[in-house]
């Protein structure tokens, strides 16, 4: 059972001669919550582009699941089981919570060549995508027009998009990124009901949530990850504090 | 309150999308009455043109105010499917055969189809090209395709060239002689019902959905796992099949088609239409296309230069009046679906 | 096709390459630069043609017509620019499409009211309107030779400008980055009305200068605004050098697919052209934006 669902092996990047990713290699073992840490311009954004296909790698090579995806599309590698949250929020703007989870759940059902039956009346559709919106506490507002939710919301909304899409692996860009302490700390909540059922690869600068969800860490300096271990030994790390966390304070 | 409003919502959505519709296709039926009992065939004239101008624009609002991309081809979709009837026509009156193999025909029943899978074919082929790009590139390429299509039937010496292709023999639907104006622009009005009706099916759809997602964030779409060319292109091709639709009408009811039928500009109105209309609704371009004809109408009988004015309104219109005339009373989601916005 | 046929054939695509890239050049800049596509990008050279066509039928020179309808041109693009065009760098693309477009139908009726619907005449002057004999015998009308030369030449002008100078600088500045533009101290509006002004001044060049060769009438700009489209599209929107290199080979593709192929074809080669370059790179020959 146990071994890694996501394995990354020499990854390298470039934009113009400068270099994003730098021969990177990690591993997400299934079941495991893996946070990935490090200063602004780590490379940790591009990253996880390229893990869920909307950059393609220079080198290296990327397996999900035991079959290589370094070359699939993204599109492709969602239906395999990668689900991404945007750490700027992405959502539909003009459909109402209910119809943004709806379409991801029809997504991972396919049929989108179907022309006449009303899909916000489709419980096969709305079922699945109410029940997401209700783990994520969203459920009394599955009616609201997504850009009259509030930012913290529409964060829980991209959330529960990511799980109506049944992933076996959740990529999650900063879920917190310009949440409140409160927002903060119910999503940690959130997040920390969700650890035990998925595969999750954390980006997060809220340390406090890192260690109270990750099972590993890793530290990404310069495009390559220089320590991985669990939180107790990279909050102890040396390099870890010079490279990183002494930035902090 | 969320539910409160949530209902609201609904029952507005309801009288937008149902009941007013309807009530606008009941109104456009009463036209040839009502030139009757004015004695006014102008009239039925202005009317039949509406609606054909409201079939092209609907086709096209589909993809422009649903999904987000703005064609500049529509005219000549619209004039594949015209040259298609009007050709078949053609052949079937001097008994002659298309490129010496396929006989014509006058029977509507075969020809119009036959009009809209060639438009649909049409806009497949060039969505292919066109919508692996975005934005800008994709409202260039579009024109340029419709000047591709334009020149190609100034080309074709054999159905006309400049002067166009005069409808000799008569057409028909199924024995329906639809020569007789007010037979034909109930026929004309019944294939504008038809069209609205399956358009306001299709984008609640789940393939709607998809397209109008695509409009409103193609990013987050892909990250969904969906790929949203063959999304993109096949809902080209149904709008075009529905243009060519439009086209063939037209060619029935001038029984006379042009290549001036498939100038740009009238791609151009075709936004206009959809845009006065209100593009957020299926059939908020039929209600653009009736004033659009009576501007161009009436206009002329105030001043010899009507293309300013009008030209000054659509200024207008894009610079104070972005939902369109449904905008005026307040109706929801006359904006769109996020889409145009590229 | 005989030789000097093809030296003459040679001689028309290259020119209509280098008036296809006046037109194109102002739309690509301003694409690139501000964001906004241009339908009216034909009214300018429909401007340009008649302001000409007007001073010479006034005075009999065409050298003050050219130095009074260029400026004329420059003036109108920068009014249109002040008056209506830069409320619309930020709105939708399809928003810019609407607005251009009503722009066209107000241009076509205002020249329509003050013109007239009949071609107005302008001729070549006096001293290029006869041929002039090239090498191994072949004639040219030395007008369209002289178009060539200044093409080229404006060409060569607009390479140097853009970047060699600080001028150039600026453009290509605002065109990558506004924000860091404006915070270097560049007045972006400035740079935007000036850009816009240059493209209307070459698209006012090109229209007089096809004046004498087609027709002086309404609607003159919109079939050379299609064809200048199609290069902006193969050439990669935002880049001059595209522009360039596209307009020479759609010129030329133009010239010789209607000499060589029927009708019907010929005049669908350029758009066959495009559509297979595009297959090949969507972004166009040489891509600005990513």
């Amino acid at each position: 059972m146990s071994g890694p669902i996501l394995s990354i092996r020499g990854l390298e990047k470039r934009f113009a001669g400068i270099v994003a990713t730098n021969n990177l290699s990690l591993d997400v073992q299934a079941g495991e919550t893996h946070a990935l840490i490090g200063p602004n311009g780590a490379g940790k954004t591009t990253l996880i582009a390229q893990l869920q296909g909307e950059l393609t790698p220079d080198g290296g090579a990327i397996s999900f699941d035991g079959a290589d995806i370094t070359r699939e599309p993204a599109w492709r590698r969602a239906r395999l089981g990668i689900a991404r949250s945007f750490q700027i929020t992405s959502v539909f703007p003009a459909f109402t919570a209910l119809q943004n989870v709806a379409l991801a759940a029809q997504a991972r059902e396919r049929h989108g060549f179907r022309f006449f039956k009303n899909a916000s009346a489709d419980s096969a559709l709305t079922r699945p995508a109410m029940e997401a919106l209700t783990t994520i506490g969203l459920d009394s507002r599955a009616d609201i027009v997504a850009e009259d939710l509030s930012h913290g919301e529409r964060r829980q909304l991209e959330l529960a998009m990511a799980l109506a899409m049944k992933p076996k692996l959740l990529l999650l860009d900063e879920p917190m990124a310009g949440m409140g302490r409160q927002d903060g700390q119910r999503m940690t909540k959130i997040l920390a009901g969700l650890k035990q059922n998925y595969a999750i690869l954390l980006v997060e600068h809220d340390m406090d949530a890192v260690f109270a969800l990750a099972d590993r860490v890793s530290v990404l300096v310069a495009g390559a990850v220089i320590a991985t271990g669990d939180p107790a030994a990279i909050r102890s790390d040396s390099a870890v504090k010079a490279a990183y966390l002494g930035h902090k304070g | 309150m969320a539910e409160t409003k949530a209902t609201l919502a609904k029952a507005d959505g309801a009288a937008t999308r149902v009941f007013a519709p309807i009530v606008l296709l009941a109104l456009l039926a009463l036209a040839p009455t009502l030139s009757n009992a004015v004695d006014n065939p102008f009239l039925i004239r202005l009317f039949t043109r509406a609606v054909i101008f409201a079939m092209a624009a609907v086709a096209l609002n589909v993809v422009l105010g649903y999904g987000g991309l703005v064609s500049l081809m529509h005219a000549g979709l619209a004039g594949i499917g015209a040259y298609a009837v009007a050709i078949l026509a053609f052949h079937d009156y001097d008994g002659s055969k298309f490129v010496g193999i396929f006989p014509g025909t006058g029977n509507l029943a075969i020809s119009i189809p036959l009009a809209m899978i060639l438009a649909g074919l049409g806009a497949a082929i060039t969505g292919v090209v066109s919508l692996r790009t975005s934005g800008a590139y994709f409202i260039m390429i579009t024109l340029a395709f419709n000047q591709m299509l334009y020149y190609f039937f100034v080309a074709l010496q054999k159905y006309g060239g400049d002067d166009g292709l005069q409808i000799l023999g008569s057409l028909d639907f199924f024995g329906l002689d639809v020569s007789k104006r007010a037979t034909f622009y109930y026929f004309a009005l019944a294939a504008l019902t038809v069209e609205t009706a399956f358009f306001a099916l299709l984008v609640e759809s789940r393939f709607g959905i998809i397209l109008r997602a695509c409009a409103q964030n193609e990013r987050r779409v892909v990250a969904l796992g969906v790929p949203p060319l063959r999304y993109k292109v096949a809902a080209f091709a149904i709008s075009g099949a529905a243009a060519g639709l439009a086209g063939a009408m037209w060619a029935t009811g001038q029984q006379f088609v042009s290549p001036s039928d498939l100038s740009w500009v009238r791609s151009g109105d075709y936004i206009v239409m959809a845009v006065l209309g209100g593009m957020g609704l299926v059939w908020g371009p039929v209600l653009g296309a009736i004033v659009y004809v009576l501007l161009e109408a009436f206009l002329p009988a105030w001043t010899q230069f009507w293309q300013a004015p009008f030209g000054v309104v659509v200024i207008l219109i894009v610079v104070f009046l972005r939902g369109g005339l449904l905008d005026l009373v307040g109706a929801k989601g006359a904006r769109g679906n996020g889409g145009g916005r590229g | 096709m005989s030789p000097s046929l093809f030296v003459e054939q040679s001689l028309n695509g290259v020119q209509l390459g280098v008036m296809l890239f006046l037109m194109a050049a102002g739309l690509t800049l301003v694409f690139g630069i501000m964001n906004l596509i241009n339908l009216a990008h034909g009214s300018l050279y429909m401007a340009g043609a008649f302001f000409a066509a007007t001073v010479f039928q006034l005075t009999d020179s065409f050298t003050l017509a050219v130095l009074v309808a260029v400026p004329a041109s420059a003036l109108v693009g920068a009014f249109v620019e002040w008056a209506v065009l830069r409320r619309f760098y930020q709105r939708s693309h399809l928003d810019q499409v609407l607005v251009t477009f009503g722009l066209i139908l107000v241009f076509n009726d205002v020249v329509r009211m003050i013109w007239g619907v009949v071609p107005v005449p302008l001729s070549p002057p006096d001293a290029l309107s006869g041929p002039v004999h090239l090498f191994g015998g072949v004639e040219y009308p030395a007008f369209r030779l002289a178009i060539l030369a200044v093409g080229a030449l404006v060409a060569l002008g607009l390479y140097i400008v853009v970047s060699h100078t600080r001028v150039g600088m600026w453009i290509r500045a605002g065109a990558s980055d506004r924000p860091m533009a404006s915070a270097l101290g560049v007045d972006v509006e400035l740079v935007f009305s000036l850009v816009f002004s240059a493209g209307a001044a070459l698209a006012g060049l090109a229209g007089l200068m096809a004046g004498p060769i087609t027709a002086v009438q309404v609607g003159m700009g919109e079939p050379i605004l299609i064809l200048a489209l199609v290069v902006t599209v193969i050439g990669g929107i935002g880049s001059i050098r595209g522009a360039f290199v596209a307009a020479l080979i759609i010129g030329i593709g133009d010239t010789f697919g209607r000499v060589l192929l029927p009708p019907a074809l010929g005049s669908m080669v350029i758009f066959m052209l495009m559509a297979a370059i595009l297959a090949w790179r969507p972004k166009g020959l040489f891509p600005v934006h990513g």
